[in-house]
């Protein structure tokens, strides 16, 4: 089980609020992702969750039995640090055999998880050496093994990759997400980068100044954002804002549209220049300068050779327009 | 350095400073042991012979000798035990948020910056004079006979002195140690359910055996040659209750005028002191390796 609730939850440094009241319900077994910008309150939130900060007010409930005043330990969640947060001077088996000495458990029964753990995790070949004698990646296994071995009711993940390099990265996130298939454990995943949390969520927390800004599956938030804030956020790259009179025109104060959702067609409502054209291969990705209009991105495939300077026609296509008004909220 | 010429240059280069501390290091030591050899009495000048090991001879059975020696190794001992312990509890003391930290963590220091001469006489006048001293009147007050500390427990008074100028030192080392902790994995094992206990157990210990280690040599290296303390208190006895090595070697040569013998004991206190580097290397050098 985990199933985590906050009501109200508050949070101050001194007389700095950090989280405004928040509320917030978990249920059991999802793999939620808190993103948002850097110094959003996500880390907080996530520690407040853990227990290793007090929270200013509010409960915290998991599993239906209130845990605002429970210490960390009592909580029964597991966290995997960003700097991993490894016991230097021990063995990978004793680091991950931490949690279970603590615990009291045999000695047997403590080598008997070990083992499973590094099992799953590919680590039984490193583990009698030390953190200092492993790569990023093997490190970051190491303590999700030690997060593991506890069986916790949830994992807690603090921007867990962020120190790996790009390709480890990408295979780290698919090794969590294979995880969370098989432990079918609450995880609670925090990161600012809108990637991972749209390729791994089951359900995606949008926080901004320590405010959820919208909750919901990836694909509800890319296709019905409830603000210019997660219309930004969610989706890459950017969504491109107009303002002035071409948003007027469609009665809204700003009009948003995908760079994915914009076609170079002959004779379209909007006529501009490539100013800049990133080919990737797959994808090209065209700034084009539009006049009255300003500058929009374009996602076009990769065969498209258009160049600095190349005049294109563009039209949006129909019904992938966003409108949202004067407030930023998003216009029915 | 890679090249066979750059380490060529490289050796001319730091030879004259070699050569300078070696001479500084070897001519005194030769001295020592030239004299070591001859029947040297400072009452009877010009009277020097050649007497081989007769002054090593007398000096190790002298019965003052045995005396010093498990002295030497009590106060050395004594005051790490303390320093160590103390040191320790102190750092955790000050690592904890408190209003007026800085300033009490200067005051801390203070104490190393006492003389050695100067902090043994205010412990023993205004401390443990049994007649005017502090703990006479604490223990007036309620009633005890005033214990007279340097009379009655030397030595151990001794390494109370010493300490106290020691602690400081290993404080602020084993302060700085706690400070380079890395805070998440405390955190970490805090959620691992390790105790307040556990957690200095597991992770806070191992982290300072390093400065430890760097403390227990530092320390032992100017414990083993005490001596002002000493000097301005005690003068080394009742008896020998309270001499060292350090001040066995004075006593023999400027009290008793023995240059000779004077000599012949300093260069057992050196091969005393390298035994004891030897065996501290073998028992906790290996802490310094990473
Ligand atoms: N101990 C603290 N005392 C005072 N302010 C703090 C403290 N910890 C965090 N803050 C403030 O709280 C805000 C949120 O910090 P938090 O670490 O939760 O951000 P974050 O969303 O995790 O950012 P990042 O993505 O950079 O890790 C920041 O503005 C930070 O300055
Ligand atoms: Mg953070």
């Amino acid at each position: 089980m985990g199933q985590i609730t906050l009501s109200s939850v508050t949070k101050s440094f001194g007389d700095v609020t950090v989280i405004p009241p928040l509320d917030l319900r978990i249920e059991d077994g999802e793999f939620v992702v808190f993103v948002g910008p850097s110094g959003c309150g996500k880390s907080t939130l996530l520690r407040l969750i853990a227990g290793l900060e007090d929270t200013s007010s509010g409960k915290i409930a998991i599993d239906g039995t209130e845990a605002t005043d429970l210490p960390p330990a009592k909580r029964g969640l597991a966290m995997v640090f960003q700097s991993y947060a490894l016991y230097p001077h021990m063995s990978v088996r004793k680091n991950i055999a931490f949690p279970l000495k603590m615990a009291g458990l045999s000695p047997e029964i403590q080598a008997q998880k070990v083992e499973a753990a590094a099992k799953v995790l590919n680590l039984t070949s490193y583990l009698d050496r030390r953190p200092g004698q492993l790569s990023g990646g093997q490190r970051q296994r190491v303590a999700i093994g030690r997060a593991i071995v506890r069986e916790p009711a949830a994992f807690l993940f603090d921007e867990p990759l962020s120190n790996l390099d790009a390709s480890l990265r990408v295979s780290m996130r698919q090794e969590i997400s294979e995880l969370h298939q098989t432990l079918k454990t609450t995880m609670i995943y925090v990161t600012h980068d809108q990637v991972e949390a749209m390729t791994m969520a089951d359900k995606i927390v949008v926080l901004q100044a320590g405010r959820i800004e919208q909750v919901g599956s990836p694909m509800e938030l890319y296709r019905h954002p409830a603000n210019l804030f997660v219309a930004g956020f969610i989706g890459s790259p950017k969504m491109n804002f107009i303002t002035g009179a071409e948003a007027a025109q469609q009665g809204c104060t700003t009009l948003g549209v995908r760079p994915e959702h914009i076609d170079v067609v002959e004779g379209g409502p909007w006529q501009g220049t490539v100013g800049l054209a990133e080919h990737l291969g797959s994808d090209t990705f065209l700034k084009v300068n539009v006049a009255g209009v300003g500058d929009l991105t374009v996602r076009v495939s990769g065969e498209r050779m258009l160049r600095h300077g190349d005049p294109v026609s563009l039209a949006p296509q129909p019904g992938k327009l966003y409108r949202f008004g004067a407030d930023g909220k998003a216009l029915a | 350095m890679a090249t066979e010429h750059s380490r060529t240059a490289a050796r001319l280069m730091v030879s004259p400073a070699v050569i300078l501390l070696f001479l500084w290091m070897i001519v005194p030591l030769a001295m020592t042991v030239y004299f070591s050899f001859l029947r040297y009495n400072l009452l009877m000048p010009g009277m020097e012979s050649f007497t081989g090991f007769d002054n090593y001879y007398y000096f190790l059975s002298n019965s003052a000798f045995m005396d010093a020696l498990v002295n030497t190794l009590l106060l050395v001992g004594g005051v790490l035990v303390i320093t160590i312990f103390g040191g320790v509890a102190l750092a955790l003391l000050l690592d904890q948020p408190f209003k007026g930290q800085g300033i009490v963590r200067i005051m801390v220091i203070a104490p190393f910056f006492v003389m050695p001469t100067v902090s043994a006489l205010v412990w023993k006048n205004m401390f443990m004079n049994p007649v005017n001293g502090m703990f006479a009147h604490i223990a007036k007050t309620f009633g005890f006979q005033p214990f007279d500390f340097l009379a009655h427990a030397p030595l151990a008074s001794i390494i109370l002195i010493v300490a106290w100028s020691w602690l400081p030192f290993s404080t602020l080392i084993l302060l700085t140690a706690l400070q380079s902790l890395d805070q998440e994995q405390m955190e970490a094992a805090e959620m691992d359910g390790a105790s307040w206990m556990n957690r200095f157990i597991y992770l806070t210990v191992p982290h300072l055996t390093r400065s430890i280690t760097v403390v227990i040599l530092i320390q032992t290296i100017f414990l083993l040659s005490v001596f002002a303390e000493i000097l301005v208190t005690t003068n080394g006895g009742p008896g020998t209750a309270s001499t060292n090595i350090p001040y066995l070697v004075y006593a023999q040569s400027l009290l008793n005028y023995d240059v000779g013998g004077g000599s012949a004991g300093g260069i057992i206190a050196v091969i005393l002191a390298n035994i004891v580097a030897v065996f501290l290397m073998r028992m906790i050098g290996k802490n310094l390796e990473t």
